[in-house]
């Protein structure tokens, strides 16, 4: 790791200012995927924000009956909260779905939907990537790419998203609040949070420089039958190939969100109304336009049997 | 420090290597110090903290280098050599201690990150005169071949069973509302982030599934 500096403020707008005055510092959360990628020497902020110590811990209900969830609580609190297991059944399985019992113990609200791609090119630092080094071009093109994106992806970055969690965010419209160091707050939706890679896929969400996140809010329980459905190459900590985060209505109407296909959790709302009609027709439209690579064409067929298995669940 | 020798069976040098005297796998010379770390004690316009914590009932304070992560804090600083390092990326388990009870991997925090919290390491739960329940069921299952896993393994385990205990439930709890309940897919699952290259899985589900029956 580079040296850095370290600090532990005490309130949301002293962090967010803090990230003000050290335009190159980073948040640090649980940990987990920054220290992660710092002892890699693939970032190396020369301060660090702590933000730990900022009371953003707690899970609140909110007027209008949804619950707004602190950036920093942790995977295992939220997936084992009362009220999420009951209403978002969907967020605990994602949570659950992901990572280890220790990691989980650690890992935050806000780190997990700002961790990076697990693509093995962006984590070997002698290889191109411009998602590492703008402009330094992508080995994963032609290269090793079973794992990565089918769709949403450039000609600059095949990279995806790996949280499981944030999958399930973006099928319960789920926002993300924040503060600025000049003390604006503001709330972004899932569904505009993380960025498509275009030409700069090193910018990955919405979130301005020293953005702090300080709650993720999910908005009146939606009811349904709520399965997520990981595949991966091993039972257990893994990240995922494939993974569908559905919520199926009594009526057939559903949500779908893809996990492990997209440079961010894949939802097509458009698409939607195709559930109906089974999951064949349903993931043909929510993957059009995809564009695998060599390696990778199997995602296409494991996402609509996955869906098929999800969809036979939820009715049966 | 005891050093086993050649002569010493395979329990005690499992038993050095799970509890305080881990001479087996980190031989340890004078000056090791600073040379082992990954993240040294210091470096040249490296900044430096003061630390307060407790570890295993002691308070202790140190000076450390920001960068020097929980587990070298422990292992390099501390001389509390049980927890281990494998892969240093939080992908082995075998590094995973109690915070506040809860276990965490120590190679993904940083020891500055831990003012005032109370620590257990391996050497923590049980001495080799006094074995915790968990040390000592290890011990009867083989729950290890070559024993470097074991100190993460055994942590991990108590705090699997304390979790169970606490209601939270698991990839594989087939109702998420329900009280999970102590079985081998349960343990299985929930200790999938410790990783055993010798393969000892199943005597390891064992270890813990008696320990779990076991009247607390
Ligand atoms: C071996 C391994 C396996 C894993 N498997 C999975 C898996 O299967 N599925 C999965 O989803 N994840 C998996 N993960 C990833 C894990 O979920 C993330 O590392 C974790 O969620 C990150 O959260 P954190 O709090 O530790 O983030 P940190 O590492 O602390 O931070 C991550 C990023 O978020 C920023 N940040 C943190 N908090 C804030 C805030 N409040 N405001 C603004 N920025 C902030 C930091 O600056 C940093 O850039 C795995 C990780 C490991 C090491
Ligand atoms: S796919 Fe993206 S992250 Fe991977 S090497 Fe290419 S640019 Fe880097």
């Amino acid at each position: 790791m580079k040296p850095f500096t370290y600090e532990r403020p005490a309130s949301p707008a002293e962090a967010a200012a803090a990230a003000a005055r050290h335009p190159a510092a980073k948040f640090i959360a649980g940990g987990t995927n920054l220290l992660d990628l710092m002892k890699l020497q693939i970032e190396a902020p020369p301060h660090l924000i702590d933000v730990n110590g900022l009371g953003l811990d707690g899970i609140e209900p909110m007027a209008g009956g949804g619950l707004r969830i602190g950036a920093l609580v942790r995977n295992t609190d939220l997936a084992a909260d009362a009220r999420v297991r009951r209403d978002y059944a969907l967020l605990s399985r994602a949570l659950l779905a992901g990572a280890s019992g220790q990691l989980r113990n650690k890992a935050t609200t806000a780190g997990n939907l700002l961790q990076r791609t697990r693509c093995p090119y962006f984590y070997d630092t002698n290889m191109a990537c411009n998602k590492r080094q703008p402009g330094s071009g992508c080995a994963a093109i032609g290269g090793v790419s079973r794992q990565l994106a089918v769709i949403g992806h450039s000609e600059a970055c095949i990279a995806t998203n790996p949280s499981d969690m944030a999958v399930a965010l973006r099928a319960l419209d789920a926002a993300v609040e924040t503060i600025a160091a000049d003390g604006a707050t503001r709330s972004i939706p899932m569904a505009d949070f993380h960025r498509l890679p275009g030409d700069t896929p090193q910018r990955e969400t919405a979130l301005r420089p020293g953005e702090l996140i300080t709650a993720v809010t999910l908005p009146a329980p939606v009811g349904g039958r709520q399965i997520y459905r990981k595949v991966r190459d091993r039972a257990s900590y893994a990240f995922a190939l494939v993974s569908v985060a559905a919520i199926v209505q009594r009526d057939g109407s559903a949500r779908v969100a893809l996990g492990g296909v997209a440079p961010r959790p894949w939802r097509v709302e458009a698409a939607e109304p195709e559930v109906a009609r089974g999951a064949g027709p349903a993931m043909r439209a929510i993957l059009d336009g995809a564009r695998p690579t060599h390696e990778n064409a199997f995602k296409v067929t494991l996402a609509e049997r996955t869906l098929g298995a999800v969809l036979a669940e939820a009715r049966g | 420090m005891r050093t086993p020798d050649f002569a010493a069976t395979r329990r005690d040098l499992v038993m050095g290597a799970t509890l305080t005297t881990a001479a087996v796998a980190t031989p340890r010379r004078p000056g090791a110090r600073a040379a082992a770390a990954d993240t040294p004690a210091t470096g040249p316009g490296a900044p430096v903290m003061k630390i307060a914590f407790t570890v295993n009932g002691a308070a202790r304070t140190l000076d450390v280098d920001t960068r020097t992560t929980l587990l070298d804090a422990l292992r390099e600083h501390l001389d509390l050599t049980g927890s281990k390092k494998g892969c240093d990326h939080g992908q082995c388990g075998a590094c995973t201690v109690l915070v506040g009870g809860r276990r965490i991997n120590a190679c993904l925090t940083l020891a500055v990150m831990h003012q005032g919290d109370e620590i257990t390491t391996v050497e923590g739960l049980g001495t080799p005169d006094r074995l915790h329940a968990m040390q000592a069921a290890f011990i009867k299952h083989d729950g290890y071949q070559c024993g470097y896993c074991t100190p993460g393994q055994i942590c991990s385990s108590v705090a699997v069973l304390e979790e169970i205990r606490a209601g939270i439930p698991s990839h594989v709890s087939a109702e998420l509302e329900a009280r999970p309940q102590v079985t081998p897919a349960e343990i299985r699952e929930r200790m999938s982030g410790n990783i055993c290259r010798c393969g000892a899985y199943s005597n390891i589900v064992d270890a813990i599934t008696e320990v779990a029956e076991r009247p607390a």
